[in-house]
Formats: C-alpha cells, structure tokens, sequence
C-alpha cells in the first residue's frame, strides 16, 4: 500500500496487511502521525497526541510479530480515543478545562482491552466538554472541523474522533454515545457509527456524563471495521455493576454475512414519528430523500418493510433533557478541585466553598453548567416527581414502543426499526451555539435507542448538498449483530451502486478548501 | 464552656415529657471497603487504602459489596426487620472535601430492612423501641483540620483530607421517636446503644469499638409540656461516641430545652455538637436552613433484590441473641433477673461471660467487674469495655487470688499495674514483688516484732482474751503492707501466743 492509502483503508485492511507481514505498524504508525501533524492544526480533532509513545508500541508490536509470537488481530493498528476514555498515564480531559492536566493513574476496561490487542494510541480526540453537545463547539479546547467542509461541524460530542477517522487522521476511534453522541458525528461526516446495547461495553474508566445512558461504541470507515472495534471492547466487567453478564456476540460475522446483501423475510420497519408523514418539521428534504432511497434499497434485497408507529418517541426530547442533565449533576459533582485538576482561588483569602465555587465557576464551561443547573432543578424536593419521575416514565413507554414492534410474541414481530440519523446534515460552525434548543433538536432521532438502551448504528446513505446523511438501524437489546449484518447489507448495496466508498468522495483537504460545498 | 441556663432534672420532669430518637452508624467489619476492593484496617498511614473507586477519580465505577449485604440483612433479621424483596442504594447530593464523589452512596426510600424493634430493660422495666430501618451506605473520609484551637474548619490554617476510611460500608439504624420513657429517657438511649452493640457483636459484624468510631450516634431529643399532644421541636445532637455520652447528651438536652421552653421561647430544629470534657452540647447547622440533598436512584448500581430462601438461610442462621443468652447465663451463674439488670446497665455481661470462659467463678467475675473494675471506670469516665484490662486478664487475676498467691488487697496492687500497662497480673506481681509471704523470716520477724511492741496486747491475747489478737494481725499487715496472709499471721500469732 502507498502512504495515502494508508490513511483512507479501512482497518480490516490494515489489519489483514500488517499480518500478512506486507507492512509494518511502524509504518502505519508513521504515516498517520504525519498526517496529523500537517493536517491537524487546521481540523482540530486531537487533543493530546504521543507521537513517540505510538512510535514505541508499534515497534514493539513490530519486533514481537518479528519474533514469531502469537499477536491478535488488532495488533499494530493505529487507534484514537476520545478524550473521555481514562487513559493511564496519558492526559485525560473530557474536553473540559477543569481536567487540565490530569494524568489518570489507570485505565479504563476498554482502554486496557484495546491496549492488550496491542492496538496504538495515536491520541485522545477532541469532544464537548464532557460529552454535552452534537456540534463539539463547546470542547474548552479547540474548534474541531468537518473533513467534508471546515465551515461545518463535525457533529457532536465524539467530534474530534469523527474528523479523525473521516479526515484520514486515524483509522478508527472509539467515541461513546449518550443521545446520540457516536451516531450523530458518524453520520455527519460519512462514517460508522455504533452505540451498542447498554451494558454490553464496560463503562468503567469512561468519564460519566449520564450513567444510565453513556456507551462507548466504534466509530470507523466500513461497518464490518465497526464489528470488529466493538468485539475487541465488549464483554462482561466486573468493575462495571451495569455491565451484561452475556457471551460477547459475533458482530463481524453478522457484517461480513450482511455484505452479501440478502436480506429476504427481514422485517423494517419504518418510525413514522421519525421523519414520517406529520412528523418532517425540522427534518431536510435531502436527509428524507436519501433515506427513502435507503430504505427502497433494503426492499430491493428481499426486506419487509412497514411503517410502524412509536408515539413515545414524540416525548424522547423532553426525557432525555431531564434525565441526562439529573445524573450530570450529580457525575460532575466530584470536580470541586480538591483532590485533582483545576483550583481556583486557593491564595489563603478564601474558605472551602469559595474556592469550590470559584473552581466551578472558571472550569466548567457554558453548556456544563446549564445542564448542572437543569439537572440540580429536576432533582430537587419538590420538583422530582414531576420532572426526574416524569421523565423515567416517558422512558419506561418508550421502552414499550420498541416492545411493540419486536416483540415476536404479542408485537410485530419487526427484525429493525429504521430512521434517519439526524434530521439535516452538518450544520455551519456558530449557527446553533446561541440556540441550544436547536443544538438539542440535531439528536431527535438518536435519543429513542439510547433512553431504551437498544443497540443502534449509523450508516452512510448518500449526499445532500455534498454532505453525508445517515442511516440509522435500531434493534432490540443484545441483537446489536442484526444492526451491524442489515448496515453492511446497505453499505455493500451502495458502494456497488456507486463504484465506490461514499468516503472516496471526500477530497484531500487541501483540495476540499477549493471545492464549494 | 457553655452559658446554657439549666433546669434541674428532677425538677423539669415535673413539666415536661421528653421524647428521644436514635440514629446509630455502625462501620462493617468486613474485609473490604463497600464499592471497591480496598482494605478497612483501621490505623493505617493516610490515604494508603484507596483506589480509583473510593477517591471517586473520574469514570470509577462502584461494585457492591455482597458481605456488607449479607451483614445488613442479619441486622435487620436481628431486630425483627422486613427485609425488602427489592432495594436499591440511591445518592446524597453535597459538596464537602471527604466525600469524593460530591455525593454519598446511600439508601433513600427504598431501604434494606425495615419496620423492626428492640426491647430494653431500664430498672426492671422494658421499654419498646421501635426501629423505623436499618440501611446501608458508606463512610465519609476523614478532615483533619490543622491550626486553630478548635480542630473544626473555622480557624484552621489548613485542612487535610485522609480518604482510607472513605467507602468503608456503613449502616445505619434508624429508630421511630421513642416517647414515655420519661426520667428514664436518658438511660433508655444508653440502653438502647448497649443492647444493640451486643447485637452487633453477638452478629460478629462490626467489632462496634466507640473509641474507633466503629459506632457512632446522632441522638434526637424533644421535650413537650406535659400532657401535651403534639411532641415538640427536636434537636440532634451529632458526635456522641460513648454510651456514657448517649446518657449524658440526652439529660443535658432535656436540661437545656427546659431552660428555653421555661423562658417562652422556641427551641430550635438544629444538629448540636456533643462536647466530652463539659458533657454539654453546642449549636451546630440549623436545620432550618437544610441542605436539600436531590436523592435519586444510583444508576451505577443494580438494585439488591435478596430472594426469600437466602434470606430465610440467614435467619435460621443468626446466633443466639444477647436477650436470650442473658437469660441462659442468668440460670448458669444462679444471679437474679436485677442482679443480671446491673451486669447489663453496667455494660459487663460478654466481660463476665468471657472472664467465666476464661476459667473464672461467675462469682468472682462478677464480683470484680462490678466492683473494682467499674469504679475505675467510673472514676476514668469510660466505659467498662475500654478499660486495658481483658477479660482473660481479670481471670488471672481471680486465679492468683483462689490460688493464695495474691490476696483482694494485693490484687487491686495487681490491678493497677495491668491498667497501666505492665502486663499480665503474674507479670505485674512478679515485678512489683505483690506476692502473699509464707511463713518466710521475714514475716516471722513481723510476728515478733508485733508481739515485742504491743507486749500489754500480747499479755491479754495470753491471758486468754482470743479476740484481742486481730490488733496484731493488723501491726504484722502494717509492717508487711498488706503482703502477708492474714489467715497465716493469724495461726502464727496463736502458735506464740496461746497454749494449746
């Protein structure tokens, strides 16, 4: 492989070439950072990255499979963290300026998971300061841009990894998914996104936003790289109270099966309350189009469609900002700058409260403490029960829509739901951050899966305006395998339509600047 | 310190009726802490038994600790508790530097066990206390607040925070107001305090040491005019760490609120600090300006839904609860239901028992725990269980005493020297030379020297007046302080003195 290709393969192939011996992670390791540092100053997916500490693992990744010794699949192949994945050693933020500087002592589960496949950390990405926000503008840090077009966002809040790996600054990422926050990003900029069924990723190590809801997934450049990602991190974790005691599934057989795009007797259905009839306010006419055309693609191959009303989804919004913001309330609560991060105002002048306060008050940024006060207000005596109590109840019917259509006994039986990703494609850098409700709206489609805890993907279905649009795929809790084999089956359809990866379509970003969008 | 007026008890009692409350910490004795995997030895170097999970270091996860669980739900069964099919720990939202996660994990409306009682008997009476739940949680660290003259926050220079005990499992027993004890609610507390540290350790589930604040109690204390049927405005008095203390909080609370009601005004809902040295209590957080703590369900944990069998194994399970074996005991040593009532008030029913397991008479073990022993803790102003002497100690003692070795006087010699941390009681008379004499050289010269300087005593003793003797008896215990058997100089001032 020459060196660009190296940087828009998928890591499958990187996989599959690095154990074939035809190249090296050093190699690899090498050309992604030199992407990085040309391209990085303009993209601002990273936060933090080690050049030297990746350099080190892939030689010794090198000098091991040189040795002859038994390596895993992953071993030697490039990776990018998002920043609220606790790395050892390695500089930890959550996007937030109240981290700064803070070198975790551990890791977590799937960072050590990752570690002992002898993947390399290229570095940790960009983010919304702890995960709250679809657009990445309110990282503390830097301004992270869409590698389909720098005057858009890359989506939100695993931003900084959806710029990486569509921009060709890493293979893949793990991003994590509260709302939406792996699949909106993915879908904004053309790649694969997963948010797995809850509980079957450990949370240990990932810095909560909200701890009902947070999952780490994969986000990468073809469904079958996002299986093979995501069975390199699931599995049962004893650190983790709400993690599944279940076999990990086999995701990237389901893909693999999935790109022979038979799909006949699959049951879709289609939710209506998500860009259906009497439901397009808010939604682009080109999201629409594309993914009729999608879903008129999966009828092609033999799938069952219908349309299928989920009235509970219609209430996802509302839930999801009371409930995410309560449990925010209460996670962010220990960064009172006591024990680590940032201090402000400890000059001796001041007591315990002031100094807690003042360290609030100068670390967290705008969007963190609107939902701190949110959450506080939904929380409190008095409001509970028609707030925080409203809100999980909202959760518990929607948990029974999604009942509804799978259940075989006395449901409709449906394989999947199916929807657009997000309502429009990516939005201009600034057009939202004074309109939070707006910002909010861009995870309408994603919340459902995520208040119910079903695995869901996202999946590329074409342009708009030059600009990616998702796909997404909703199945019930530990059938993530039928998401990943109906995202390959639409993956392979189009790339074989199309003659190529809607990725190819992405320009270098030197020429990009020259293209109108 | 305090400028409280006061009321005479007695004297307000003919007013008021109190009402008292308890809520009781008890620190688990298990291995490990109650989310993570470190350990809960006490003692050790600060901030050397932590982790990622009990510093609350971002993205740490709790996992819960089964034996704290388990040791809960035996609580609960001890004292007749439901024991819930579904439960969950929930969190306690504030800010304060020892607790790391900015919340504490805890339970809320949905507690482990509930709807419970224990009996307690003060002066042959039993009083009823309802428990209202019994709940698990964990500890908080520790503030050490350097500089100042207080050790509280106001004034320090600074403040240093040791996390060791932070996530050490923590439960908390919960009783409903306790109305009716009236001049007896004072010792009702402590008797409540007692029963349940025997229940505790008969559970073998906290080794329950107050000094070590393995128990500590909040103590709620109200008092109404009497015949009135509304209870008045309570206050807790937090930090009470002795049951000498559970005592004294509550009749110095009553004294105090007496004064406040006598004067017109109002008492207020607040947590008082409880101060050792003045047994008076001092205003703390007003309650009225109360921290509300935004509880909701930990969504970190799955709820502990314990099923029936389990439960049911624990019960069969549990051991012989002190009621019961008081009343076995009081059959085996052959003492009367109030003699058993002054072993219980006197905190000296397991010591008696482990000094009687420890080869001891009943009698004897008795004896000394009520005698000696108590007034020295009296005198210290410690409860009985803290003194340094173990109860393997005192039946030693006992044993040099049966064996002649030792007399009483010498023993109480013995006594001193094990409570100043000389040793063993042979130990101690072995150095302090406490040994009774024989019939040594030395002692024979006591003997003559008692009958060449009391020669008109000796001359009645010989002229046939027996009695008489007991004043040289006393010369010879004089000159030997106390070391000789009197019964052996008594034998050989009759071998001198009186022809047989």
């Amino acid at each position: 492989m020459s060196s660009p290709d190296l940087t828009t393969t998928s890591a499958a192939d990187l996989s599959r070439a690095l154990q074939a011996g035809e190249l090296s992670s050093a190699e690899v390791t090498r050309a992604y950072l030199d992407r990085i540092a040309t391209e990085d100053g303009a993209l601002g997916a990273y936060l933090h990255v080690d050049a030297e500490a990746a350099l080190a693992t892939a030689g010794a990744v090198d000098a091991a499979r040189a040795e002859g010794r038994e390596l895993g699949p992953l071993a030697g192949v490039p990776l990018a963290l998002k920043d609220v994945v606790v790395t050892e050693g390695v500089p930890t933020t959550s996007g937030s300026k109240i981290l700064e500087g803070w070198r975790p002592p551990y890791d977590a589960t799937l960072a050590a998971k990752l570690k002992t496949a002898g993947t390399v950390l290229l570095g940790k990405t960009n983010m919304d300061e702890f995960a709250m926000g679809s657009s990445t503008e309110n990282s503390a840090y830097r301004v992270t841009r869409n590698p389909w077009d720098h005057d858009r966002i890359p989506g939100g809040s695993s931003g900084g990894s959806s710029a990486a790996v569509a921009g060709g600054l890493a293979p893949w990422s793990i991003g994590t998914d509260t709302g939406g926050s792996i699949r909106q990003p993915a879908a904004l900029t053309g790649l694969v996104g997963h948010k797995p069924t809850y509980g079957s990723v450990s949370r240990y190590g990932l810095i909560a936003f909200s701890s009902s809801l947070d999952q780490a997934g994969p986000m990468t450049r073809t469904v079958l790289d996002a299986a093979l990602l995501h069975e390199a991190i699931a599995g049962h974790d004893t650190y983790d109270s709400t993690s599944i005691d279940c076999p990990i599934p086999v995701l990237a057989e389901a893909a693999r099966r999935g790109a022979g795009g038979e799909l006949a007797g699959l049951k879709v259905g289609v939710v209506r309350e998500l860009g259906g009839e009497g439901h397009t306010e808010g939604y682009e006419q080109g999201v629409l189009d594309r993914f009729r055309e999608a879903v008129a693609l999966l009828e092609s191959m033999g799938a069952e469609v219908r349309e299928v009303s989920c009235p509970a989804f219609d209430l996802a919004l509302p839930a999801y900002y009371l409930i995410a913001p309560s449990e925010a309330s209460s996670n962010l609560a220990r960064f009172d700058g006591v024990r680590y991060g940032l201090r402000v105002g400890d000059d001796g002048s001041r007591d315990l409260d002031e100094v807690m306060a003042l360290t609030r008050e100068q670390g967290f940024g705008a969007e963190v403490k609107r939902r701190i006060i949110l959450g506080s207000y939904a929380l409190s005596a008095g409001y509970y029960d028609a707030y925080y109590g409203q809100a999980q109840k909202v959760r518990t019917l929607i948990g029974r829509d999604f009942t509804a259509a799978f259940s075989t006994d006395d449901g409709l039986g449906l394989d999947v739901l199916v929807s657009p990703t997000t309502p429009t494609v990516a939005f201009p850098i600034g057009s939202r951050v004074d309109d939070p409700i707006a910002m909010y709206a861009a995870d309408l489609c994603t919340l459902p899966a995520s208040l119910a805890g079903v695995p869901a993907i996202s999946v590329p279905c074409g342009l708009s305006e030059g600009l990616p649009v998702g796909f997404q795929i909703m199945a019930p809790a530990l059938a993530d395998d039928r998401c990943y084999r109906v995202a390959a089956a639409l993956e392979a359809a189009q790339d074989a339509a199309r003659g190529h990866r809607l990725l190819d379509e992405l320009g270098r970003l030197g020429s990009k600047e020259d293209t109108p969008s | 310190m305090s400028t409280d007026t006061l009321v005479d008890f007695d004297e307000l009692l003919t007013r008021y009726e109190p009402v008292i409350g308890l809520e009781t910490h008890v620190e688990l004795g298990t291995a490990s802490k109650m989310f993570c995997g470190c350990s809960t030895t006490f003692g050790a170097e600060p901030n050397t038994q932590t982790c990622p999970v009990c510093l609350g270091l971002p993205g740490s996860l709790p996992a819960a600790n089964e034996a704290a669980i388990e040791a809960t739900i035996r609580i609960g069964l001890a004292l007749g508790c439901r024991i819930a099919t579904w439960s969950r720990f929930a969190r306690k939202n504030y800010f304060y530097p020892d607790i790391p996660k900015g919340f504490q994990t805890s339970q809320y409306d949905e507690p482990l066990c509930t709807a419970g009682h224990l009996d307690v008997e003060v002066d042959g009476e039993i009083y009823r206390v309802e428990i209202e739940r019994v709940h698990l949680e964990e500890d908080t660290g520790k503030n050490l607040h350097v500089g100042g003259s207080t050790g509280r926050i106001h004034g320090a220079d600074h403040s240093l925070v040791d996390y060791n005990r932070a996530g050490i499992p923590l439960v908390e027993i919960v009783t409903r107001p306790v109305p009716g004890a009236g001049a007896k609610a004072p010792e009702v507390a402590r008797a409540y305090v007692t029963e349940l540290r025997e229940i505790l350790l008969a559970l073998g589930v906290s080794e329950v040491r107050m000094e070590q604040g393995n128990l500590r109690c909040d103590v709620n204390t109200s008092l109404a005019p009497t015949g009135s049927l509304e209870w008045g405005t309570r206050t807790e008095t937090k930090n009470v760490n002795s049951l000498r203390s559970v005592e004294r909080s509550v009749r110095f609370e009553m004294r105090r609120q007496a004064a406040v009601l006598d004067a017109g005004e109002r008492v207020v809902q607040e947590t008082r600090h409880f101060h050792e040295d003045t047994g008076s209590t001092s205003p703390g957080r007003s309650k009225e300006e109360a921290t509300d703590y935004r509880y909701f369900p930990e969504p970190d944990l799955v709820p502990i839904a314990p099923d029936e069998e389990w439960v049911e194994k624990l019960r069969v399970a549990l051991p012989e609860l002190p009621a019961a074996r008081r009343v076995r005991l009081q059959q085996e040593w052959g003492i009367s239901p109030t003699e058993m009532a002054w072993l219980v008030n006197a905190g000296a029913v397991e010591l008696v028992s482990d000094t009687v397991a420890a080869g001891a008479s009943p009698g004897d073990a008795r004896k000394w725990w009520l005698g000696d022993l108590a007034r020295r803790a009296n005198d210290a102003g410690t409860d009985l269980g803290e003194l340094a002497i173990s109860p393997a100690q005192v039946a030693e003692l006992i044993g040099l005493v049966s064996a002649g070795t030792i007399n009483d006087q010498l023993a109480r010699q013995a006594l001193d020297g094990v409570l100043a941390g000389e040793g063993d009681p042979a130990a101690v008379v072995e150095a302090r030379g406490l040994a009774v004499m024989g019939e040594s050289d030395e002692l024979v010269a006591a003997v003559d020297a008692a009958i060449e300087g009391n020669p008109d005593v000796a001359e009645k003793v010989r002229g046939g007046k027996v009695q008489a003797i007991g004043a040289l008896v006393g010369a010879v215990m004089k000159t030997t302080r106390g070391k000789a058997d009197a019964a052996t100089v008594k034998r050989m001032l009759e071998e001198r003195l009186v022809s047989s």
